[in-house]
């Protein structure tokens, strides 16, 4: 499987992303510049995270407008899977790609730390190596995580089974409705969670939880 | 040339922690019986052209298209 990783100016989780996918999935993935309008015929679009502008206006919100991310969601309409981790959720978000909104954390913090996620869903290209109800580790690190949708989108993804990840044991970090971790969109081709399952890939992580993500949605074996 | 403000504010029914914040701060501060504080942002633009009408129609669209995020931000625009 070959995928790409859309760089941004301000991201800074590029290369464990990049690394990530090049441990698991066995080769590196393309890289593609925010100016790019098109994007190499890949299987699989990664946004990282980070703070890309500066998260000026709102997180994500200049990114999303920039060149690269209409070639994105051309990808997307196609069916190529696309993720957003933390910045690239918010990026994705503020491109229309995904429903709803992430907001400054309730805490008003900073939140750097390990959390427990349910997999909600597993029947999705990306969680299908979880069992459904699996409870793992994964680190978060954000200021604006959030997640708001109206009433009736909410009920809306409820319902279609787009909420794919959700704070587990009282760990939200963020005050997110529902404890809502990571969605996908309506087709289930495009997930964006704000937890970061490539900083929790091998031993020397302290844990490898994130991996089954990886091996999900590059069609690797465990 | 026209001057307008933009000001973009949270929608009712969305929970604005900054706001709560403030609300604290400013209780900290003496100022008592402040009810609520909701926090927002102003954009003032200026725009190469004489035509009112038009400049209001291109500010509503760059307030959809970036400058306000419409699933949890209302606008309003101001020709000053």
């Amino acid at each position: 499987m070959k995928s790409a990783v859309v760089l941004l100016p301000g991201l800074n989780r590029d290369r464990d992303m990049i690394a990530a996918l090049t441990k698991i999935g066995g080769k590196p993935p393309v890289t593609v510049w925010q100016t790019d309008t098109e994007i190499p015929d890949v299987d699989l679009i990664v946004i990282p995270g980070g703070f890309s502008y500066g998260d000026y206006l709102r997180c994500g919100a200049i990114a999303a407008r920039m060149p690269v991310m209409r070639a994105v969601a051309e990808k997307a309409a196609q069916g190529v899977k696309v993720m957003g981790v933390c910045n690239g959720f918010q990026i994705l978000l503020e491109a229309g790609l995904l429903p709803g909104a992430l907001m400054r954390n309730a805490s008003l913090k900073f939140v750097c730390r390990e959390v427990k996620l349910e997999v909600a869903n597993a029947a999705t290209a990306f969680t299908s190596g979880y069992q459904q109800g699996q409870v793992i580790r994964c680190p978060v690190a954000h200021h604006d995580g959030n997640y708001f949708a109206d009433t009736d989108t909410l009920a809306r993804i409820e319902g279609n089974g787009q909420v794919v990840f959700r704070y587990a044991d009282g760990t939200n970090p963020n005050g997110s409705i529902n404890d809502i971790a990571g969605i996908v969109n309506d087709a289930g081709n495009v997930l964006g969670l704000m937890p970061h399952p490539e900083n929790l890939i091998e031993a020397a992580h302290g844990g490898s939880d994130g991996r089954a993500l990886f091996e999900s949605v590059l069609g690797v074996a465990a | 040339m026209i001057k307008a403000r933009v000001t973009v504010t949270l929608k009712n029914g969305v929970l604005d922690p900054q706001g709560k914040a403030i609300e604290g701060a400013l209780d900290a501060l003496g100022f008592n019986g402040v009810g609520s504080v909701r926090q927002g942002k102003v954009f003032d633009l200026e725009l190469d052209t004489a035509d009112k009408a038009q400049a209001e129609i291109e500010i509503n669209a760059m307030c959809e298209k970036l400058l306000a995020n419409t699933v949890i931000e209302n606008y309003q625009v101001e020709i000053i």
